[in-house]
């Protein structure tokens, strides 16, 4: 099932254009690389499907919502609770523990300080991250953060999980421990993934790729 | 691979038949090409043929497969010098690649299409190593990793290319 489609995107920032008649969709469950080369436009594309950025033209659909069509508080809410970010660094509270920051989305949500709390443990423990729950961000290491904040990106049962350069900041033990575990617990809790990277062995863990090339879109699948 | 210096390795650890030999090959280094026989009792005769190997020992009943062979003192130092020498970093896709592409824009086709292509070849190959990275073990995570690195420079290098296409067809077509 297709759960989530971009088409005929355009966006520029003043008169440096980004993104020029870009089309994407993404299947429900699947993990998307979107690649390119530094400067073509893919973080611009993922922030036009993830309802961040407006598009000059083009329209952007998730489950039968054209989300290009919403009012800013209608987005905001639907980020809220069908999609998750995971970025290069820099997301984490940090002042707040990370079992807290991991809670965060689900206390936003209205959800009890216990029963959120229950289940952000849960997730750093999928994340082999369980014992950092007390530690404050600062004191924790690139890897562990970016786990915790895979862990935060999920807890409230996204449906997408946008990221962007996710294991960017990381070396390469540390970014597959990201990648395997990141991409383990969207597979089995059936979230897509909509992955933006430069790496080709960051891309190797999805499930298919597209390029995109000064700002237009290149499904390699259909191109081979 | 070096089959010859890879058995020596092998014999080293201790004496093995012909059979033993290529079954420990294929356990440890063979595993997605596993040794022909033929392969097998021609390295070891070329290794008798250079002193790096001897028999052993030879059991009732005759045929390669019942000889033992054991390293010599030449098969030892053998070993040494190979475990000691680096090996020529070969830049084996290029060619074959740059071939093609150079020819296609000498042609007037499109090169793009070319390396476009190469690069799903690439990225699905590299998605089957992570795949079978994920559920194998320690050793079969190393030799997933060393291939891994591999294609990615290829696909680094399809990239670059793809980025002077341009400038290459300027220059080929000359």
């Amino acid at each position: 099932m297709t759960l989530l489609v971009g088409t005929g995107l355009s966006k520029a920032f003043g008169q440096t254009p980004a993104l020029e008649d870009a089309s994407v969709h993404v299947e429900a469950g699947e993990i998307l690389a979107v690649m390119g080369p530094s400067g073509s436009g893919k973080s611009t594309l993922l922030h036009c499907l993830a309802g961040i950025v407006r598009p000059d033209a083009g329209r952007v659909v998730f489950a039968g919502q054209e989300v290009t069509a919403m009012s800013d508080g209608d987005r905001s809410n639907l980020r809220l609770r069908e999609f998750g970010f995971v970025f290069q660094f820099g997301q984490l509270v940090p002042e707040l523990p990370c079992v807290e920051n991991v809670a965060l989305p689900l206390r936003l949500e209205g959800v009890r300080r216990r029963e959120a709390e229950r289940r952000a443990l849960e997730w750093l423990e999928r994340l082999e991250v369980r014992d950092v729950a007390d530690h404050r961000p600062g004191e924790v290491s690139g890897g562990e953060g970016q786990r915790v904040a895979v862990a935060r990106a999920l807890v409230s049962e996204p449906r997408v999980l946008f990221a962007d350069e996710p294991t960017g900041a990381l070396d390469s033990l540390n970014g597959e421990r990201v990648m395997r575990l990141l991409t383990a617990a969207a597979h089995e809790a059936d979230v897509a993934v909509v992955l933006v990277t430069h790496e080709p062995r960051v891309a190797a863990y999805s499930d298919r790729e597209i390029v995109v090339r000064d700002g237009r879109t290149l499904d390699l699948a259909t191109a081979a | 691979m070096s089959v010859g210096q890879t058995f020596l390795g092998l014999l080293e650890e201790h004496p093995r038949h012909g059979y033993d030999l290529k079954r420990a090959y294929d356990e440890r280094f063979g595993r997605d090409r596993p040794l022909q026989y033929g392969q097998v009792y021609s390295t070891l005769a070329r290794l008798l043929k250079r002193g790096f190997v001897e028999v052993d020992g030879v059991e009732p009943g005759g045929g390669p497969e019942r000889k033992r062979y054991a390293i010599t003192e030449a098969g030892v130092a053998d070993v040494e010098r190979w475990l000691a020498e680096p090996e020529a970093p070969e830049p084996y896709l290029q060619s074959t690649l740059y071939a093609k592409v150079a020819l296609a824009l000498l042609t007037g086709r499109g090169a793009q299409s070319i390396l476009d292509v190469q690069r799903a070849e690439h990225l699905r190959a590299m998605r089957e190593l992570t795949q079978r990275k994920a559920s194998g073990d320690i050793a079969d995570q190393l030799v997933c990793d060393h291939a891994l690195f591999h294609l990615e420079a290829d696909l680094r290098w399809l990239e670059l290319t793809a980025a002077r296409l341009d400038q290459l067809a300027e220059a080929v077509t000359r």
